[in-house]
């Protein structure tokens, strides 16, 4: 695999998108140490989640019983953001900072939207967490929560295992 | 440090917000990435257990980012506590406080509550089914459903992707489900 064709950069991407938003698009190659910049705004991102208490069991619970707008807030101004922020690089074709055009892949419609949604949220008013602020708080010292985290990642190979079996 | 007591307090939604909407246009610009993070586990069964299944047969070393990304998100964690503690004890809706001590849950303090989340809980059958069932339905969901908060209800919904949409309907419904429905029952179990 010294110089993989584009046809198999094609492959893999398209296996890497399967039941995902969240991919690598970029084709360009760099050493390692390039990923540093992703743990910075990692960082950054868990100081936001601990700060503004997004990981907090109790906010989650207050959001799924209507006894609170915070959470309501958060998602709504994050997504107002995001939103203004996409039109802005669609509209000015904003390049990366390696000069790479940036791009969007649409997701296909599946019941798997549906039905996997419906475990999800109700397994994020269990453990009052989705998978960011897990990692959150194991950070913040709750060390059991590994466990939880533990447990997700089982889910997510368990949901590899049976997936062509599920209904999609 | 008056700086430091500032940003030691909790933040309010419309400052926490908007920056985590930023975290979209950061990625995509930093290096064309998608944001998301429940793919992250993903990554982690394709390098330590693919077991041969197609799933899981993938190059997942294009996605290594990913995984700092939320090593980061855990050493963010770490340095907010240490740097930053909350001088005053956790606010929380007198309606939940009243509902939670009906159940003998009153160890009120930090982001989860230590009677049902800690070391000793795990054994019961309450901390069994809260931590490992519960992380479970998280996993497997959130990869049915092809992403999970951030990747549908912020990526998605930025980008104006109606599957993104129904999902995060869907995590909506699940939660509201089991948040009023099925989860006094589990607390019940003590």
């Amino acid at each position: 695999m010294q110089n993989p064709s584009v046809s198999d950069f094609e492959k893999d991407l398209a296996l890497r998108e399967q039941d995902a938003i969240c991919v690598n698009e970029s084709k360009l190659e760099h050493r390692w140490y390039h990923n540093l910049k992703y743990v910075v705004v990692g960082l950054l991102f868990g100081i936001v989640f601990i700060k503004a208490e997004i990981v907090s069991w109790y906010r989650i619970q207050e959001m799924f019983r209507l006894q609170s707008f915070h959470m309501y807030g958060v998602i709504g101004s994050a997504v107002a953001v995001g939103l203004i922020s996409v039109l802005l690089i669609r509209r000015f074709n904003i390049r990366t900072i390696y000069g790479e055009k940036i791009v969007f892949h649409p997701k296909e419609f599946n019941k798997g939207n549906v039905i996997g949604g419906l475990m999800f949220g109700l397994g994020w008013a269990i453990t009052g967490a989705c998978p960011g602020p897990l990692f959150a708080q194991i950070g913040s010292g709750a060390t059991v929560i590994a466990v939880t985290l533990l447990s997700a990642i089982a889910g997510t190979w368990t949901y590899g295992y049976f997936r062509d079996k599920l209904p999609h | 440090m008056k700086i430091i007591e500032w940003l030691s307090q909790p933040w309010p939604w419309y400052v926490a917000g908007p920056l985590i909407g930023l975290t979209v246009p950061t990625l995509l610009i930093i290096g064309n990435k998608s944001f998301g993070i429940s793919s992250s586990m993903r990554h982690i069964c394709a390098a330590c257990m693919p077991a041969n299944i197609k799933f899981f047969k993938y190059d997942w070393k294009k996605e290594i980012w990913n995984l700092f990304f939320v090593g980061g998100i855990g050493l963010g964690g770490f340095l907010a506590m240490l740097l930053l503690p909350n001088p005053h004890p956790i606010q929380i809706d007198s309606r939940l406080s009243a509902q939670l001590a009906s159940y003998g849950i009153t160890e009120i303090s930090g982001l989860v509550p230590q009677d049902l989340f800690s070391w000793e809980q795990l054994f019961s059958l309450r901390g069994l089914l809260m931590m490992v069932a519960g992380g479970f339905l998280v996993g497997f969901g959130t990869r049915y459903a092809g992403g999970c908060t951030s990747g549908h209800a912020i990526m998605g919904l930025s980008t104006l992707q109606w599957p993104s949409l129904v999902a995060t309907i869907s995590f909506m419904a699940g939660g509201f489900l089991m948040a009023n429905l099925i989860l006094p029952h589990l607390l019940k179990l003590g």
